[in-house]
């Protein structure tokens, strides 16, 4: 059966990408390499394309299909880090979460495949500096509100953080001043998420 | 069968991946298979996890697979590459901690003389 919420999530995701990567490039510019809005691009494209089919599957093949299509079309270290974080929810997860338990246990999996994949945590100014705040949000049980609050202090404390993975760590303290894209752009997914869940 | 262990030389430029393979060629000569890639899924600079694996398949050899990587997208993307395989293969494969170009003409000169993938990453990572 053709799992509609699934789907909407995506467009929801893809439209948040799209409307923003402009952004994220400017943002990557400062202090990367400048492609984090292109990559991110070109993986909405391609989750696009396969939504429907993605929704046709199973909860865990669904994940495992929409994290293989950003792995595969990304191109920068986002791709590998957004895909493992889907590919380890998919190998969790057979049935969709239906309470903040499961929806927690699910965010853990995967927040804790990005912190392995990027051998980093909290505090290296990446996405983790949302993605750790929004899990935790979600552990203790937060509202949609609450979580979008958390997301948008997350994103803003990246700006005076000291980059200490990717190319914005050769910055050293030149990479203070600015906000993180890859944190920027998990806010744009958590935001988009948070979207659908509000409007059922 | 493939006697001797495999270079795979990741870049996030396809020039310079083409270039570092072209040196090892140049230098090492022909009794190591080299493969090559970079850029990203548009030819841009980046990384193609899906040209990653083709990469590693094309000279794969049971005795391993040495990856040499420039900058760290093309370290996570190998990874995720590796990860991407099949797990017997998988187990065959390193990474090499060392600078691309003097990694891989080390990595190739240490595979030419037949040495194992463990010798093989070390030599490599004498440059770190």
């Amino acid at each position: 059966m053709r799992n509609d919420l699934l789907a909407e999530i995506i467009d929801r995701i893809v439209e948040a990408i799209q409307v923003n990567a402009d952004e994220l490039t400017f943002l990557d510019q400062a202090i990367g390499d400048g492609d984090h809005g292109t990559n991110l691009r070109r993986g909405a494209e391609s989750l696009l394309k396969n939504r429907d089919a993605i929704a046709e599957l199973e909860f865990g093949p669904a994940l495992k299909k929409a994290g293989t299509t950003i792995v595969m079309t990304v191109g920068g270290a986002s791709g590998p880090l957004y895909g493992s974080a889907l590919l380890a929810m998919a190998r969790e997860a057979s049935e969709m979460p239906e309470d903040s338990v499961g929806i927690s246990k699910l965010t853990e999996t995967g927040v804790n495949a990005v912190k392995a994949r990027g051998r980093s945590d909290v505090g290296a100014k990446t996405m983790l500096d949302v993605l750790v705040p929004v899990h935790e949000a979600v552990n203790r049980g937060a509202s949609l509100h609450e979580i979008r609050d958390v997301t948008e202090k997350a994103v803003e404390a990246t700006r005076t953080m000291q980059a200490k993975k990717g190319r914005a760590s050769f910055l050293g303290i030149r990479s203070i001043g600015h906000i993180d894209p890859g944190a920027r752009s998990a806010a744009h997914i958590v935001n988009a998420i948070c979207n659908v869940l509000e409007h059922r | 069968m493939k006697d001797k262990v495999s270079i795979v030389i990741v870049s996030h430029s396809a020039e310079v991946a083409r270039g570092t393979a072209r040196m090892v060629r140049e230098m090492v000569g022909d009794d190591v298979e080299v493969a090559h890639c970079g850029g990203d899924p548009d030819g841009g600079l980046g990384c193609d996890v899906a040209a990653i694996m083709d990469a590693i398949e094309n000279v794969w050899s049971d005795r391993g697979i040495a990856i040499l990587v420039d900058l760290g997208g093309s370290e996570t993307n190998s990874e995720m590459a590796i990860e991407m395989l099949d797990p017997e293969k998988a187990e065959k494969i390193v990474i090499c901690s060392a600078p691309i170009v003097e990694g891989a003409v080390m990595a190739a000169t240490e595979a030419a003389g037949g040495s194992d993938l463990n010798a093989v990453r070390a030599t490599a990572e004498e440059f770190k």
